[in-house]
C-alpha cells in the first residue's frame, strides 16, 4: 500500500459531515443486524442451555411439543415401572409425568395479554431438574391451588408476585414462590402441581415423561430402541437436551427476517458509500492525476480509494456495534412458534456477533468502493491533472 | 559537464482527436537536451509546447515519432513501467502546484519515496534535505493552504527533487504567481540547473521567466521555429 492511510483518515475528517452521514447510515445498518442476531442467539440460547444431559423425554408418537403431546395413565404406570429406569434413595422411580398447559395472562405493563405456558409437575420431576433455584417464597403445595412463578414471568406479568393472585378459567392461583432457572427456557414457566392441574385443566391424560435412565450409555440406546417398538406404547424417546435443541426453530423466522432486513438495508447502506465514493473521486481527480504523475500506479490509487471506502464503512460498522451493545443481556420476550407460549430470554451479544456486524460493514464498504476505485484507477492521467 | 544527450527527440507528432477532426498538437519535432541544459519552451496557447513536456515527462503519449530520455524510449513503456519510471527519471512541477491539501509540507515531499525502497528515516532525511534545499526547513509541519504562493511553489520542487531525479520538468511554474515569487522561483531552478546539475525543461510564455534558461526553444502550431534545436548545448557556468 503505497498511499498512506494518513491521506485518507484525513479526507475523509475534511469531509467530515458526508463522512458522518454515511458512517450513521452505515452504523444503522450494523445496528439492526447485530440486534436481530442478538435476538435469535438470545433465544436459541435459551433452549439450547435448557435440559439435563442424563434425562430422557417421553412424548406422544409425532409429537414434537411437550404441549401438544398426550400419554394416557396407562402409559405413565407401564413407563414408570420400565427396566432401566433409575430409583431414588426410597425405591421410587425416577419418572415424572407432566402436564404442560397454555393459559393467557395479562402483561405487566398492561398492553395486553400473552399466552404463558404452566407446567404441572411432581416432586420427582423438581428431582429431575437441578438447576431450578427457588428465590423467594417457598414451593407449592398440591390441593391449595398455589403455584410458583419464574422470576421472568413474574417481571412481564401481572398478578404473579409472591403473595397475589391471577385466575385461569375459574381457578385462582395463588403465587407462592418465585424461581429462577439458570436462563433455561423453564423461566418462561409457572409451576403447580401435576394432578392438580390435570383436575383444573380437565385433563384425564399427561403431556409428556421425564425420566432418569441408570446410567449407561449403551443400555440407554437400547432402551429408547425398546421403548419405541413397544406396542403397547406409542411414543417417541428422546434426550432432553435433544428436544429443547429441536425447538431452537422457533429462533429460525427471527433469524431469517433480521438477515433478510439486513440485506436490504446494506444495498441501500453500500450505495450511500458509493455515492460519498464517487464524490470523493470527482473532488479530487487532480490529486488523482497528480499521484500519478509523481510514480503511483494504477493499483496505488485503485487500492486507496477501496481503502477509503472501507475505512468509512468500518468506523460506522464500530458505530453500530457501540449502538446495539446496551441491548446485551436486555430481558424481553417473544412467542414461540412451537408452544404458542411467551418464551423469556435475553439478547446476547457476542464478540463473534460484533465481529460479525463487522464482517457485514467490510463488505458494504467494499461493495460500495470497488465502482468508485476503479473510476478513480482508470482515469488517464493527463486528463485528471487537468480537471478543475 | 556532460554532454550527452539526455533527451532526444526524433519525428515527433501528436494528433487530437476532436469529434471528426484531427488536430496536431506536434508535428515532426526533432530535438536534443543536454545533460545539465536548462531549456526553456515557449510559444502562445495551443502551441504544443505543454505536450512537448508532457511527452517527455511521460504523462502523455505521442503518436509517432520517438521520445528517448536517458537512454528510454518512453513510449515502449506501458502505463505501470512508465508511472515507475516517472518516479525515478522525472521530477514534475506544476502551474497550480497540486500539493495534497490534506497532507503536510513533509508528507507531499515524502510521497514519491514511499514508493521507493528507503526506509522511514531514510526518508525524513531526504525530505529534510530537500525542503531545506528551497529554503523551507521552518515550515515542514505547515498544510499547504498555511504556506502563500510561492512557498507552496518551493515545496511543489522539493517533491521534484527528493528522488533526485536528473530531469526537471516544469510547467508554466511560475503563472499563478506574483512577479516576487516567480522570480524566486526561477531563480531557484536556476540554482538546481547550476549547482546541482539537474536538466531543467520549463515551459512558459513569458519572456522574463524564459530568460533564466540558457537556451530557449519556440514552438508555433506545433513545430519548433528555431533551427538550433538539435544539440547546441549552451554553457551555463
Amino acid at each position: 500500500m503505497a498511499v498512506p492511510l494518513k491521506y485518507n483518515f484525513r479526507n475523509l475528517r475534511v469531509r467530515w459531515r458526508l463522512t458522518l452521514a454515511t458512517m450513521l447510515g452505515i452504523a444503522l445498518v450494523v445496528a439492526v443486524f447485530v440486534m436481530i442476531m442478538a435476538l435469535a442467539r438470545g433465544l436459541k440460547a435459551t433452549y439450547v442451555s435448557t435440559g439435563d444431559p442424563r434425562n430422557l423425554l417421553v412424548l406422544r408418537k409425532g409429537s414434537t411439543a411437550e404441549s401438544s403431546s398426550q400419554i394416557t395413565r396407562n402409559e405413565v404406570r407401564l413407563i414408570k415401572y420400565l427396566d432401566g429406569i433409575a430409583r431414588d434413595t426410597d425405591g421410587e422411580p425416577l419418572a415424572s409425568a407432566e402436564i404442560l398447559v397454555l393459559i393467557n395472562l395479562d402483561r405487566l405493563d398492561r398492553t395486553g395479554t400473552a399466552n404463558v405456558l404452566v407446567r404441572g409437575i411432581g416432586p420427582v420431576g423438581l428431582r429431575l431438574r437441578t438447576n431450578i433455584r427457588l428465590v423467594e417464597g417457598r414451593m407449592f403445595r398440591p390441593g391449595l391451588h398455589e403455584c410458583v412463578v419464574s422470576r421472568k414471568i413474574a417481571n412481564r406479568f401481572a398478578n404473579c408476585r409472591v403473595g397475589e393472585q391471577f385466575r385461569s378459567g375459574r381457578t385462582l392461583w395463588r403465587v407462592v414462590g418465585i424461581f429462577e432457572a439458570a436462563k433455561t427456557a423453564y423461566e418462561s414457566e409457572i409451576w403447580v402441581d401435576a394432578d392438580e392441574a390435570r383436575d383444573v385443566f380437565k385433563r384425564n391424560f399427561y403431556g409428556s415423561i421425564l425420566i432418569r435412565p441408570v446410567e449407561d450409555t449403551a443400555a440407554v440406546a437400547t432402551m429408547i430402541k425398546r421403548m419405541e417398538a413397544d406396542k403397547q406404547l406409542s411414543i417417541r424417546v428422546l434426550p432432553e437436551t435433544e428436544y429443547y435443541l429441536e425447538q431452537t426453530k422457533t429462533a429460525a423466522p427471527i433469524q431469517w427476517l433480521g438477515g433478510v432486513l439486513a440485506v436490504v438495508m446494506s444495498i441501500g447502506a453500500a450505495f450511500s458509500a458509493m455515492n460519498t465514493m464517487y464524490a470523493a473521486v470527482s473532488a479530487r481527480t487532480r490529486e488523482i492525476g497528480t499521484l500519478r504523475v509523481l510514480g503511483f500506479r494504477r493499483r496505488h490509487i485503485y487500492v486507496s480509494f477501496l481503502l477509503e471506502s472501507v475505512i468509512l464503512a468500518l468506523l460506522g460498522g464500530a458505530v453500530g456495534c457501540l449502538f446495539s451493545l446496551p441491548l446485551n443481556g436486555m430481558a424481553t420476550g417473544t412467542m414461540s412458534w412451537t408452544t404458542f407460549s411467551e418464551v423469556a430470554f435475553e439478547f446476547r451479544i457476542t464478540p463473534e456477533l460484533l465481529m460479525k456486524g463487522m464482517a457485514f460493514a467490510l463488505v458494504m464498504g467494499v461493495l460500495g468502493g470497488l465502482l468508485p476505485a476503479r473510476l478513480a484507477a482508470r482515469k488517464p492521467v493527463l486528463d485528471a491533472l487537468r480537471s478543475a | 559537464m556532460n554532454a550527452d544527450p539526455i533527451v532526444q527527440i526524433r519525428d515527433l507528432t501528436k494528433l487530437y482527436r476532436h469529434g471528426e477532426i484531427d488536430v496536431t498538437a506536434l508535428n515532426c519535432v526533432s530535438l536534443d537536451i543536454a545533460a545539465g541544459e536548462f531549456v526553456a519552451l515557449m510559444g502562445p496557447s495551443g502551441s504544443g509546447k505543454s505536450t512537448l513536456l508532457h511527452i517527455i515527462a511521460g504523462v502523455d503519449r505521442a503518436t509517432s515519432g520517438q521520445c528517448i530520455v536517458q537512454g528510454t524510449d518512453v513510449g515502449t513503456l506501458n502505463e505501470t513501467e512508465l508511472a515507475d519510471w516517472r518516479n525515478n527519471h522525472v521530477g514534475f512541477v506544476f502551474q497550480t502546484f497540486n500539493l495534497i491539501p490534506v497532507l503536510t509540507a513533509f508528507e507531499n515531499v515524502e510521497l514519491p519515496l514511499l514508493l521507493t525502497s528507503l526506509s522511514s528515516s531514510e526518508r525524513r532525511a531526504h525530505v529534510e534535505a530537500a525542503l531545506e534545499l528551497v529554503g523551507l526547513a521552518d515550515r515542514m509541519r505547515h498544510l499547504p493552504r498555511q504556506l502563500s504562493g510561492g512557498q507552496e511553489q518551493r515545496v511543489a520542487i522539493a517533491r521534484a527533487l527528493v528522488t533526485d531525479p536528473t530531469l526537471l520538468v516544469a510547467d508554466e511554474p511560475t503563472g499563478n504567481l506574483d512577479a516576487h515569487s516567480a522570480a524566486e522561483i526561477l531563480a531557484l531552478l536556476q540554482i538546481l540547473n547550476r549547482t546541482a546539475g539537474k536538466t531543467v525543461i520549463l515551459v512558459t510564455h513569458d519572456p522574463k521567466a524564459a530568460a533564466y534558461a540558457s537556451r530557449t526553444l519556440h514552438l508555433e502550431k506545433g513545430e519548433l521555429l528555431n533551427g538550433s534545436s538539435q544539440s547546441s548545448v549552451v554553457s551555463s557556468q
